[in-house]
């Protein structure tokens, strides 16, 4: 199986965003890279994959040279090789899924995993996106995945109350939710190994984004409320709040 | 011309997010000098009349068994020929498990990009232009779309559909055009816990942390819930620790929501949750520890063991919405 997954290069989630100089991104200064947390679970489904039908599992990234930080852990957690579309601007969810899907076009993939969301823009688009500009099925937010020797599969995906179940066929582009499995930690010898695996770069078609960012703003601050008070003597006087000042009930 | 907007029912009904995707849009047209078109998949003519109280002039009423159950490949040929058909550069719908499977691969068949998740949206000197939260809601992104086509979808419980009036809206029966392969990937069914309310559909939620000491002491969440009509949520804590669901988690790798009312029992307040909850409207948080983070962001807070507090809440509450 040729098995591609897509992870994305976020800042973590401790991060206290700060907008930058330009006022339309965030202030980098200080903050720590991470693998997508999302992308975990796709990475660990390319392995899962490869492991019970045998192929080889490429780690794709859209991002200046930075990203390659990020490919290798993938190559840590045990793919095969990374694939680096060497992108300097700042591309929009379409100009990134545009690059990948340009990369991936004659690269016989059967399967591309990616996340449900990448935590930095939090788009939830990219399995959309690239299943179109592939011509082949997408399913998002899969927390299930069971796919048939001839290539057609069930997934579950995560909807309001409850799943939903959705069958398909490879190839397909997939996003990965909490709960498709496990995701491995790489051991140190897969960190080491990594190192030596190779990593080709390409260069993406120039891209004009769709989407044009205005501006980038913090969203007003929360004011600490008040204590109403301690233990269940203060229920009371929290209540005629909620009604009273809040409204809420 | 028209905006278009995707509009989504279960079991017949029609889901509220669609009625405030349908308003919202109304009032953008309106400032446009145009009108809105909705796209109803199944219900019924009722159902499809009814779009005219939330300011749709016209319904096309999509009445094809085949879909009844979500198939994107069908839907996104269904919109991008209603959207042809209308002649609509625009489309709307509600940021929900559909309509965020849907709105990218719709975005790249009618050649335009989407601004997902929009929490507010104007018309600015002719564009539309769209904020969006971004890294999970500490920051926010103002958006305008350049390509012609232009897709939006609206975060759920943040836009108002008001009370429904008006005039009912033309009905059109609209048969798209689909064959075999449109329906290669597509839904066999849903699993939905009757009566549950989902978080990211409640207008008020009751979430509980690690401070419950136990998946056996959920009935305090339950029953508070259960007198507010709310959700049951959950911190991440909790979750990994297998009391609750993944379904429950509110936070950044959880799911965002905005509730009305949202009351925090145990839950310490970490920046991951905070970022899930923060845009609530009303916040009460119940923690013993003061200096808990949860009460920076409280509009409302009890210092106290949620064992005391909780059943004197629930009691409270029950007494005052009784009378
Ligand atoms: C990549 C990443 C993603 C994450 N995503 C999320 C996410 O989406 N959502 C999320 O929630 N977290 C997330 N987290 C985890 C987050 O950092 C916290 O660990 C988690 O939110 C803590 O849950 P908690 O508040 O229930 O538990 P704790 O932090 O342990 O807090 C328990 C609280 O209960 C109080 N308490 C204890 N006993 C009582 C009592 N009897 N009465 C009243 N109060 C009591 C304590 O004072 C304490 O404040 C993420 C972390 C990482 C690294
Ligand atoms: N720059 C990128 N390079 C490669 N894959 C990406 C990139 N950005 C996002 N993705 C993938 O797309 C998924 C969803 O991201 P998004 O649609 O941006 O929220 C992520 O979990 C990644 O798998």
């Amino acid at each position: 199986m040729n098995i591609f997954v897509c992870v994305s290069h976020v800042p973590d989630t401790t991060t206290k965003v700060q907008v930058g100089g330009d006022g339309k991104a965030i202030d980098p200064a200080g903050v720590t890279y991470i693998l997508n947390p999302y992308d975990e679970y796709a990475v660990e489904a390319g392995l899962q994959l490869k492991e019970a039908r045998g192929g080889e599992v490429t780690i794709v990234c859209v991002g200046p040279d930075a990203v390659k930080e990020t490919i290798r852990k993938g190559l840590a957690m045990g793919a095969d090789k990374g694939l680096h579309v060497v992108a300097a601007e700042p591309r929009d969810s379409f100009g990134t899924a545009k690059a990948i899907a340009d990369a991936l076009k004659d690269r016989a993939a059967d399967v591309v995993f990616c996340g449900r969301q990448s935590i930095d823009y939090d788009g939830w688009q990219m399995s959309g996106l690239l299943g179109e500009m592939l011509s082949i099925p997408s399913v998002s937010v899969a927390a299930k995945l069971d796919i048939a020797e001839d290539g057609s599969f069930t997934a579950e995906r995560d909807i309001e109350g409850g799943q939903e179940t959705i069958t398909s066929k490879l190839p397909a582009v997939i996003s990965a939710q909490k709960g498709l499995n496990e995701p491995r930690y790489p051991k140190l010898q897969g960190i080491m190994q990594a190192k030596r695996k190779p990593i080709e770069d390409v260069e993406p078609v120039p891209y004009e984004n769709r989407v044009e960012v205005l501006e980038m703003s913090k969203p007003p601050i929360k004011e600490a409320g008040k204590i109403v008070g301690e233990g269940p003597d203060a229920v009371k006087e929290l209540v005629r709040l909620l009604h009273e000042e809040a409204k809420v009930i | 011309m028209s905006i278009l907007v995707v509009t989504e029912q279960r079991d017949g009904k029609v889901k509220k997010a669609s009625y405030e995707a349908v308003r919202t849009a109304a009032k953008i047209a309106g400032e446009m000098g145009t009108t809105v078109t909705a796209v109803l998949f199944g219900a019924d003519e009722a159902a499809a009349k009814g779009m005219g109280g939330y300011g749709a002039a016209k319904t096309l009423h999509i009445a094809d068994d085949r879909l009844n159950l979500y198939a994107n490949g069908a839907y996104v040929k269904a919109v991008a020929q209603a959207a042809e058909k209308e002649g609509s550069d625009v489309v709307m719908m509600p940021a929900t498990a559909l309509g965020k499977d849907l709105a990218p691969r719709l975005a790249v068949r009618m050649d335009g990009a989407v601004a997902p998740d929009v929490t507010d949206i104007s018309v600015d000197g002719g564009d539309i232009t769209a904020v969006r939260p971004v890294y999970a809601g500490k920051a926010l992104i103002k958006v305008k779309i350049n390509s012609a086509k232009k897709v939006f979808t609206l975060r759920p419980n943040v836009f108002s559909a008001g009370e429904a009036g008006g005039d009912e809206a033309a009905v059109e029966a609209f048969a798209p055009e689909l064959g075999d392969e449109d329906f290669v990937t597509k839904s066999t069914g849903t699993s939905i816990a009757s009566g549950k309310l989902d978080v990211t559909e409640a207008v008020n939620i009751v979430s509980g942390g690690r401070g419950l000491q136990g998946p056996e002491h959920w009935q305090l969440v339950e029953g508070l819930a259960e007198v507010l009509g709310a959700a049951t949520g959950a911190s991440r804590a909790v979750v990994d620790a297998g009391w609750r669901p993944h379904a429950e988690q509110v936070g950044q790798t959880g799911k965002t929501v905005s509730p009305n009312l949202y009351v925090a029992l145990g839950i310490s307040g970490a920046i991951q949750h905070l970022a899930g909850m923060s845009s609530s409207k009303c916040i009460v948080a119940v923690n013993k520890d003061k200096d808990a983070p949860i009460f920076q962001v409280a509009d409302y807070g009890i210092v106290g063991d949620v064992f005391e507090v909780v059943p004197a809440l629930t009691e409270e509450l029950k007494n005052h919405i009784g009378s």
